[in-house]
C-alpha cells in the first residue's frame, strides 16, 4: 500500500457512493472507495466489467454527483468539472464536435481559457506535433481514422495543459498496434508535462505497463481491493518491460485479485 | 408517463389562457371570444348538416388527391428510378418543376375547374405528388449495389427484379413519403376550399369570416387543426405499422 | 451530386477534346429533357388555339411588357420583401423558442402537444383570424408568413437540440466552455441538420403563404397579380405570373440549397464516413 502523505496529496476520493435511481429499482454502482493521488502521478485503475469504473471517474472529473462520501482536488470539493482538469473519453467519435477542423477542436478549450491567440497557435501545433497528428490541423475528425480521432482528443487534453487528466478506457476501440503506439505515446506526455494521470481500463497489462501504481476495484458495488504498487523501472518500452519477470509477477497477482473480484460476483449472485 | 401528463398539462394550460386572456381586456374579445364560448359555436355548427357535409367532402378531396398523387409519384418514381439514364435526363426538370408553388396554380385551378372539387383537387395532386416522388428515388436510389449486381448477373427478369429486389428496399421511402404527402395534401385540401372557394371546410371557413361569425370561424380552424394532428398521427402510425415487420426496422430493433 | 464532383476531379487528366465533349453530354443531360418539354409547349400551344392555354410564343412575349414596365417594382419585390421579413422572423422565433424548450426535458413534454396542435394547422386558415386582429396590411401580410412558418423551424429545432450527443455536452463542461459558447458552438452547431430541415419545410410554406395573403386581400404582390390578370381573364399575362411565381420558387430553393450545402458539409461527410463502415 502506497500512502500518500497530505502535504502532496492532490486528488482525494473519500467514502465514495453511488446509488442510480431510487426505491426498490436502484442500483447501487460504487459503495465505498476511498483513494487519493499524488501531485506528478501516473494511477491506474482495473476491474471487472461493469465495475463502476466509468461512474467513478465521471464523479471525479464533477459530471456526476456521488450519493455520498466526497472528492477533493487539492482540497477544494469538486462539485462540477473543476478548473485545470481535462477528461479523455472512451468513445472518441463522439467527443470530438464534428463541425470543427481537428485545430479548432483542439484550440476551442484554449481559447475559453483566455489563453492568448499567438500563446494559442503554438499550444495547437506543439499538442498536433506531440501526438504526431501535425499534418491534418485542417481535416474534420471524420475524416481520419479511429486511432487518429483518438490522438486528436488527446492532443485537445495536452494542449489544455491541465494539472490532472483523466482517461476513460481510451484505447479500448483502436487495434492493437496503434493502442501500443498510443500506451507510449500517454506515457511519453505524461513525463514531458509532470501532470497527474488517472487512467481507467480493463486491460490489466495496460494498466501494469502504464502505471506507478494500479487500483484494483471489486464487481459492482464497488469498494477498493487492493492498492498495487508497480516497482517496474521508470522507462518502460514495450518489449523489455512486457517481458520483464516483475511484469509477469504483477500481472499474475492483479489478473489473481480480478479473477477473485468476478467470483465474488457470481457468489453473490448465487447468493441472490 | 410522465411526459403525457405533463404534455395534458400543457393542453389544459393553453386552453386556461384561451379562455382568460379575452376577459382581461389584453386583447379585444370581439376578435378573441373566450375559449367556452369557441367551444360553444363548435358545439353548434357540429348539431349542423352543412358542417358534417363539409368534412365529408374535405376528407374525400384529401383522400381521392392522395391516392392519387401516392400512385403516379411510386410508379413514376419506380419507373424514372430504375432506369439510370432517365434518372439523369429528369433530374433537371425535376429540380426544376418541384420548388413551384402549388398555389401558383390556383388562378389557372379556377379558370378550368370554376369552384367545382376539381380545381382544388390540381393544387393536391401536384403537391403530395413532389413528396413521394423524392422519397420514392431516394429509395431507388438505395438498393444495395451488390444486391442489384447479383439480380443482374442471375438475369433476373424486370419484374422480379422491381418486386423482389427494388420495391422491398424503396418501400420505407414510400411510406414515409406518404406520411409527409399525406400532410401537405391537408394543408392544399383546406387551402383550395378557402381561396378558390371548393366545398368543404375551407369554405365554411371563408363564410363565418366574410359573415363576420367570430367564434365560428375559431371553431373552425380548431377542427382543421384537429383534422390535422388526426391525420399526423394516423399517417406516423401506419408507417411504424408498415414498418415493423420490414426487415430494415427489424435488424436495428435486434441489435 | 457527389458523383458529378468526382467525374469532375479526374477531368484534368483527360484531353481537351474528351473533357469538352465531357461536359457537352453532361450538358445535353441537363438541358435535354426541358428542351424538348419548352419545345412541345411551344409547339403543341401554338397549334391548340385554346383560351386557357394562349401560345407560349405569346406568353414570353407577354412577360417583359407585363413586369419591366414598373409591376417589378411595385409587385415582387413588396412581395419578396415582406417574405423575406416573415421567414427571417419565423427563422429568429423557431430557432430561439426551439432551444429554450429542446434544452428543457420538462418544459418539451409541457408544450409539445400544443406545438404539434399548432403545427398541424392549416396555415392558410390564419389569415382570415390574423386579419381580424391585423387588418389587411403589409403587418398582417408578414405576421401571417411568420404565423405558419414558425412551427417545422421550432419542432425541427427541438429534435435537433435533442439529438445532440451527451458526451459532447460532457466535454462543453469539462472544458468549462461558456454558455455563450456553448449555445453557438455546441448548441447551434450540434441542432444545425434539424434546423436546416426546418428552415426548408418553412421556406415553401412562407412562399405559399406570401401569395395567398395577396390573394385575399392586397393592392401590390405577386399574388395580388396573378388573381388580377385571372380575373380579368387576361391569360397571357396570367401565365406570365405564374412562371414568374415558378422561377422565384426556383431561385429561392437553389439560394437554400448553396446555404445548407455551406452549413452542413461536416454533417455530409460525417454521415458519408459512417455509411463507409471502414472507420
Amino acid at each position: 500500500m502506497t500512502t500518500t502523505t497530505s502535504t502532496d496529496e492532490l486528488l482525494s476520493v473519500r467514502g465514495l457512493r453511488k446509488v442510480y435511481g431510487s426505491g426498490p429499482g436502484a442500483t447501487e454502482a460504487v459503495r465505498d472507495l476511498t483513494f487519493a493521488t499524488r501531485a506528478g502521478e501516473m494511477v491506474c485503475i482495473v476491474g471487472p466489467s461493469g465495475a463502476g469504473k466509468t461512474t467513478l471517474l465521471r464523479c471525479i472529473a464533477g459530471l456526476l454527483p456521488p450519493t455520498s462520501g466526497e472528492v477533493t482536488l487539492d482540497r477544494h470539493p469538486v462539485s462540477g468539472p473543476p478548473e485545470g482538469m481535462a477528461v479523455v473519453f472512451q468513445d472518441y467519435a463522439r467527443s470530438l464536435f464534428p463541425w470543427l477542423t481537428v485545430a479548432q477542436n483542439v484550440d476551442l478549450p484554449l481559447r475559453e481559457k483566455g489563453v492568448a491567440r499567438a500563446e494559442r497557435r503554438r499550444l495547437v501545433a506543439e499538442s498536433l506535433d506531440a501526438v504526431g497528428l501535425a499534418d491534418v490541423p485542417n481535416s474534420y475528425p471524420w475524416q481520419l481514422s479511429g486511432g487518429m480521432q483518438q490522438r486528436v482528443a488527446i492532443a485537445r487534453a495536452v494542449a489544455y495543459e491541465p494539472r490532472i487528466l483523466l482517461m476513460d478506457e481510451p484505447f479500448a476501440a483502436v487495434d492493437a498496434q496503434t493502442r501500443a503506439d498510443l500506451e507510449d505515446l500517454v506515457r511519453d506526455l505524461w513525463h514531458r508535462l509532470g501532470i497527474t494521470l488517472l487512467f481507467v481500463t480493463h486491460d490489466i497489462d495496460e494498466a501494469i505497463y502504464l502505471g506507478q501504481r494500479v487500483l484494483v476495484l471489486s464487481a459492482r458495488p464497488t469498494v477498493v481491493l487492493e492498492d498495487v504498487t508497480v516497482d517496474l523501472p521508470e522507462t518502460r518500452d514495450q518489449l523489455t518491460t512486457r517481458n520483464d519477470p516483475r511484469f509477469h509477477a504483477l500481472r499474475t497477482h492483479v489478473h489473481g485479485l480480478v479473477q477473485q473480484a468476478k467470483r465474488g460476483e457470481a457468489a453473490r449472485r448465487a447468493a441472490a | 408517463m410522465r411526459n403525457a401528463l405533463l404534455g395534458l398539462a400543457g393542453v389544459a394550460a393553453f386552453l386556461l389562457l384561451l379562455e382568460t386572456v379575452p376577459h382581461t381586456g389584453l386583447v379585444d374579445d370581439r376578435y378573441l371570444p373566450p375559449f367556452s364560448e369557441m367551444a360553444r359555436a363548435l358545439g353548434d355548427s357540429a348539431g349542423t348538416a352543412e358542417f358534417w357535409q363539409a368534412l365529408g367532402d374535405t376528407l374525400r378531396t384529401w383522400g381521392t388527391g392522395l391516392a392519387l398523387a401516392f400512385a403516379a409519384g411510386t410508379a413514376a418514381g419506380m419507373v424514372i428510378g430504375s432506369v439510370p439514364a432517365l434518372r439523369d435526363a429528369t433530374a433537371s426538370t425535376i429540380e426544376f418543376l418541384r420548388p413551384i408553388p402549388a398555389v401558383a396554380l390556383i388562378p389557372l385551378a379556377v379558370l378550368l375547374y370554376g369552384t367545382g372539387m376539381e380545381a382544388t383537387l390540381i393544387l393536391v395532386v401536384y403537391s403530395a405528388f413532389w413528396q413521394v416522388l423524392m422519397q420514392v428515388l431516394a429509395g431507388v436510389a438505395d438498393v444495395d449495389p451488390v444486391a442489384r449486381d447479383t439480380a443482374r448477373s442471375f438475369r433476373f427478369r424486370h419484374r422480379t427484379r422491381a418486386l423482389r429486389l427494388v420495391w422491398p428496399t424503396t418501400l420505407p421511402y414510400a411510406v414515409t413519403g406518404f406520411r409527409l404527402a399525406a400532410s401537405v395534401a391537408l394543408i392544399l385540401t383546406i387551402t383550395g376550399e378557402l381561396i378558390i372557394g371548393t366545398p368543404g371546410l375551407g369554405r365554411l371557413i371563408a363564410v363565418a369570416q366574410t359573415s363576420g361569425a367570430v367564434a365560428p370561424l375559431y371553431g373552425l380552424v380548431i377542427v382543421t387543426g384537429l383534422l390535422g394532428v388526426v391525420v399526423n398521427l394516423s399517417a406516423r402510425l401506419l408507417e411504424r405499422r408498415v414498418l415493423r415487420w420490414h426487415p430494415s426496422v427489424r435488424q436495428e430493433t435486434a441489435r | 451530386m457527389t458523383s458529378l464532383t468526382a467525374r469532375t476531379a479526374v477531368t484534368p487528366a483527360r484531353s481537351l477534346g474528351s473533357r469538352l465533349r465531357h461536359h457537352g453530354r453532361r450538358l445535353a443531360v441537363l438541358l435535354g429533357l426541358p428542351a424538348v418539354l419548352a419545345a412541345l409547349w411551344w409547339i403543341v400551344s401554338e397549334r391548340a388555339g385554346n383560351f386557357f392555354f394562349p401560345p407560349l410564343s405569346e406568353i414570353l412575349a407577354e412577360f417583359g411588357p407585363t413586369w419591366f414596365d414598373g409591376r417589378l417594382g411595385h409587385d415582387l419585390l413588396p412581395s419578396l420583401g415582406r417574405l423575406a421579413a416573415g421567414y427571417a422572423l419565423a427563422l429568429l422565433l423557431g430557432v430561439a423558442l426551439g432551444v429554450l424548450i429542446g434544452t428543457r426535458p420538462a418544459l418539451r413534454a409541457f408544450a409539445e402537444p400544443v406545438l404539434e396542435f399548432f403545427r398541424a394547422i392549416p396555415p392558410p386558415v390564419m389569415v382570415p383570424i390574423l386579419m381580424l386582429f391585423l387588418g389587411i396590411g403589409t403587418t398582417m401580410k408578414v405576421v401571417v408568413i411568420v404565423s405558419g412558418a414558425v412551427w417545422p423551424v421550432l419542432l425541427n429545432t427541438v429534435e435537433g437540440v435533442r439529438g445532440i450527443d451527451g458526451l459532447l455536452h460532457d466535454t462543453a463542461r469539462v472544458y468549462r466552455l461558456r454558455p455563450l459558447t456553448r449555445l453557438r458552438t455546441v448548441v447551434l452547431r450540434g441542432a444545425s441538420p434539424g434546423i436546416v430541415t426546418g428552415a426548408r419545410q418553412a421556406l415553401s410554406i412562407a412562399i405559399v403563404l406570401m401569395v395567398i395573403s395577396e390573394m385575399f386581400a392586397a393592392n401590390n404582390g405577386l399574388g395580388f397579380s396573378i388573381v388580377q390578370f385571372q380575373r380579368g381573364f387576361a391569360l397571357p399575362e396570367m401565365w406570365t405570373g405564374i412562371i414568374l411565381l415558378g422561377l422565384v420558387g426556383l431561385l429561392l430553393s437553389l439560394i437554400f440549397r448553396a446555404v445548407e450545402r455551406a452549413v452542413l458539409a461536416w454533417y455530409r461527410g460525417q454521415r458519408q464516413a459512417q455509411r463507409g463502415g471502414s472507420r
